[in-house]
């Protein structure tokens, strides 16, 4: 068993609204920064042992697709590390 | 034995679970409080899940609650034709759970909203809306911060074809406008019907217009009385 931690990334899916983004990107330009566009995503960083990065992969894959994302409105990814 | 008790279910962070089993019972309703851990009365003749905030609406509103052994018993009891109503926090839970399609997301405002809505009646021929016709205009209060209904577009236009929209937020005419829209809902969707008429999510609040001394009407009677 090797130890990694897999980082799993939830996003609204492109065209969903984001109010929260939204209102935190009129504060920054509110705060004189020039940008063009703001998303925000949830990230989540697991360690788990597991025999593979495949295998660890997988399982944080099961917990997006069952808990971290609502496949409704999100995307997600997954990257795994060695630890 | 026939049951005649609806439970409704309570969760930690649930507030409105008293206000419901006041509602029903003043209606005549035999209803008590189930405690989620305690799982379903045996048989129970309807389930309420009842707003609040599960779980602090850790991760996402209704996703913990959603997650919830009790709710695999109400997922049965709702395949077996048991009357099952989410308000609120409840209609996220349900939808979280998959009951009953779509999912309610933040505000168009990025706030907490609790105020007074219109709603018309998509389709009167389910328990919950026997008490109108469709297209009446009921008053109930909403009080959420995430009632946005999203569904994807193919899924949306599903939904539309199987006719399982319940209500959509309308003005005091009966007329689906943005600008009656409270919270940016897709198509204006307050609340959505499940696999069967007789499962439905809502976010506004029947239990909180049904009591004569409350000053927000009482149209939410109406759909109570699917439990009677």
């Amino acid at each position: 068993m090797t130890a990694y931690t897999a980082v799993v990334t939830v996003r609204l899916k492109r065209g969903v609204l984001d109010p929260e983004a939204e209102r935190t990107q009129e504060a920054l330009e509110r705060l004189g920064f020039e940008l063009g566009d703001l998303r925000s995503a949830d990230r989540f960083e697991v360690d788990l042992d597991a025999d593979s990065a495949e295998a660890a992969a997988d399982r944080a894959d099961e917990m997006a697709e069952r808990l971290l994302a609502n496949p409704t409105i999100h995307d997600y990814t997954v990257e795994v590390e060695e630890q | 034995m026939v049951a005649v008790t609806v439970a409704v279910i309570r969760f930690g962070g649930s507030n409105c679970d008293r206000d419901a089993v006041r509602a029903l019972e003043h209606l005549g309703v035999d209803a008590e409080i189930a405690w989620h851990e305690d799982g379903l009365p045996a048989d129970p003749s309807g389930v309420v899940i009842p707003g609040g905030f599960s779980y602090g609406d850790y991760l996402r509103a209704g996703a913990m609650a959603a997650r919830s052994p009790v709710m695999t018993e109400v997922r049965e009891a709702a395949a077996e034709g048991t009357p099952v109503l989410g308000v609120c926090n409840g209609a996220q839970i349900g939808s979280e759970s998959g009951l009953t399609p779509g999912a309610f997301t933040t505000n168009r405002s990025a706030r907490f909203q609790c105020e007074q809505v219109h709603c018309r009646v998509e389709r009167a021929d389910t328990p919950f809306t026997a008490a109108f016709d469709e297209g009446d205009v009921v008053r109930l209060p909403i009080a959420h911060g995430e009632g946005r209904f999203e569904a994807e577009d193919d899924r949306y236009e599903r939904l539309v074809a199987e006719d399982r929209v319940l209500f959509r937020y309308c003005d005091a005419d009966g007329t689906v406008t943005d600008a009656a829209n409270p919270n940016g809902s897709k198509g204006g969707v307050a609340g959505v019907l499940g696999e069967r008429e007789t499962v439905a999510v809502l976010m506004p609040h029947p239990e909180r217009a049904a009591l004569p001394d409350l000053h927000g009407g009482t149209d939410g009677r109406g759909l109570l009385r699917a439990f009677a």
